[in-house]
């Protein structure tokens, strides 16, 4: 397995090299070089703010097509709350029902909702609530906030609460009760993810908190979007035979609906990656100790606003809200899944580490040297962060020229200073030239 | 001393508040400090810079660091602490209405400087008071 997995790519021949991107990466992981733009590896969170500022659309999501799910023999699809929130059918009060029963007949040969792993989650989550420990405990439903953490905010990894991911868990549930109920071996059955985010195919490929992820792959809503939109046409109001999630699952979708399900009243929910991370610098300088969960969504609105959905994050938001209502809570599925969750299906064990991309060098006294230049260099840059030089700010060019991946003259402001001194150099000597040749006449 | 760095604190500007205890983390992240060390700087820095924007007349903080260990110096030009020990204690405060509406002035800021450092010295009169914390590596 590749040790930086990345779904986010860019595709060269649309990147124009604008500054776009540059300046929204919450962790500065892209640079302009050569008039393309590069993700660096190390640096990167997959949480899609490119995809969505790039205005060429030169950033995009690498994703597992829907014919990979031919690679199993059983099939059963996962599908993100956020997925109801995507079609309109109006008036249609069994919206969640079309949508299941329009994904079986797509080649699934199951659908389990992650709105039924996530309903686990909650309970498991609010038994962690209940123990002592570090606070706020921080959710780790998003996959791009918690590599957010482990790339800037290491020393917050211990808050991040020891419990999976609603389509992990899902997809952990959805097989065990297929292979049980067809008597058919777990290994046979694929479990595929149809995902709103980038960050969820990545945590899929180089899982987090554990060895080996239990989803199969992931399927981005838009590759399936069309072909679901055709279904739930044809289909008569079929129904879906089997329990299905309750308005604490589907909420999910929306930033908030997590911490409404675990059930948590002091927490805070924050949406949006650059509010998250200021966030989180709230809480590692303690201002938000007295709180007990953070909840804290990369997209705007929650996973509604992901880069990989069809309808607007608000459109979306008021749908889920809608649906949450016409559905209601269920005591039966409650009671299921805080059953699933006292079985220990939700909890990880695995400790998750910190990525090292900030530190300089592993030589201390090297490293206090190269903050040094980095100061000097500050001084000496012209202080405007025109991205012009492929960095997003004119610290972080310095800081590139210190670990030695840029130079001083990828400045445009430099390379111009140096260019007319250079000039006037010619001038001096040309005149000094002409002099002498005056004097010699 | 093989590193060291000021950094001036105005009097009541709320609107860089934080800004000189980030710096300050951030370039301990660069040194790669152990993350629950940082944290406890970040916090008795951040309290410290708070400290002089509210209560003081502006003064320095100054970052040292050597082989293994690391300081914070907080040096104003007053008023002065009048009964250190009645500050140290926990939920003393001289803090203002406006800057408790500010969600300040819990009487919790020395307490977490002392609490979060391995070291802290202070030394006050009306010319001043210096603060000084120390953290071992």
């Amino acid at each position: 397995m590749e040790k930086y997995f990345h779904s986010v790519r860019l595709e060269k021949e649309k990147c124009s090299g604008c500054t776009n991107c540059i300046k929204r990466c919450p962790t500065e992981a892209i640079r302009v070089q050569k008039g393309k733009a590069k993700i660096l590896k190390e640096r990167c969170i997959d949480c899609g703010e490119c995809i969505r500022v790039c205005p060429y659309h030169a950033k995009n999501a690498v994703t597992d097509p829907l014919s990979s799910i031919s690679q199993f023999k059983y099939k059963i699809a996962l599908p993100a709350p956020a997925l109801y929130a995507q079609f309109k059918m109006v008036n249609q009060v069994d919206k969640v029902d079309r949508v299941l029963s329009g994904l079986k007949t797509m080649g699934f040969d199951d659908v389990f909702e992650v709105a039924k792993g996530a309903e686990i989650c909650a309970k498991a989550i609010a038994k962690e609530l209940e123990k002592p420990g570090n606070r706020p405990l921080i959710s780790s439903a998003c996959p791009a906030v918690v590599r957010l953490i482990q790339v800037r905010f290491p020393e917050l990894l211990d808050n991040v609460v020891k419990v999976d991911a609603p389509v992990e868990v899902a997809a952990k549930v959805a097989k065990e009760e297929f292979a049980k109920k067809n008597n058919v071996d777990i290994s046979e059955i694929g479990a595929y993810f149809i995902t709103p985010c980038p960050a969820k195919m990545t945590s899929i490929k180089s899982p987090l908190a554990k060895e080996k992820s239990d989803v199969d792959g992931a399927i981005s809503i838009l590759e399936v979007y069309g072909l679901l939109t055709g279904q739930l046409k044809s289909a008569d109001a079929k129904r879906f035979d089997g329990v299905k999630a309750s308005a604490k699952g589907i909420g999910w979708a929306n930033s908030g609906g997590e911490t409404f399900a675990v059930g948590e009243k002091n927490a805070l929910a924050v949406d949006g990656i650059s509010n998250v991370a200021h966030a989180l610098e709230d809480i590692e300088n303690d201002k938000l100790k007295d709180l007990d969960f953070f909840e804290g969504l990369a997209c705007v609105g929650g996973c509604v606003g992901g880069p990989l959905v069809f309808e607007s994050a608000f459109v979306a938001q008021s749908r889920v809200q809608k649906i949450c209502d016409e559905i209601g809570f269920d005591q039966t599925v409650e009671e299921q899944a805080e059953e699933y969750a006292d079985s220990g299906v939700a909890t990880t064990k695995k400790q998750m580490e910190a990525v090292d991309v900030m530190k300089l060098d592993d030589d201390r006294m090297e490293a206090l040297r190269k903050i040094q230049q980095i100061e000097e260099l500050v001084q000496k840059l012209p202080g405007m962060d025109c991205g012009s030089c492929g960095a997003p700010s004119c610290r972080a060019l310095a800081e590139d020229i210190v670990r030695g991946h840029a130079q001083e003259m990828d400045c445009v402001f430099i390379l111009k200073e140096k260019v007319r001194y250079l000039a006037e150099e010619m001038v001096d000597l040309a005149s000094k030239d002409k002099i002498s040749e005056d004097e010699t006449e | 001393m093989i590193y060291t760095r000021d950094y001036e604190i105005k009097k009541d500007d709320f609107v860089a508040a934080g800004e000189v205890s980030a710096r300050i983390k951030n370039k301990l992240k660069q040194l790669g400090v152990d993350p629950a060390l940082i944290r406890k700087i970040a916090i008795a820095s951040y309290e410290a810079e708070i400290n002089m924007i509210i209560h003081s007349l502006g003064g320095h903080m100054q970052l040292d660091i050597d082989e293994d260990s690391i300081m914070i110096t907080c040096a104003d030009t007053g008023p002065g602490i009048p009964d250190i020990e009645l500050a140290m204690q926990e939920g003393y405060s001289t803090a203002s209405d406006t800057v408790r509406e500010m969600g300040f002035g819990a009487g919790m800021g020395l307490p977490n400087m002392n609490k979060n450092s391995d070291n802290m010295h202070i030394e006050s009169s009306p010319a001043g008071t210096t603060v000084t914390l120390k953290f071992q590596m």
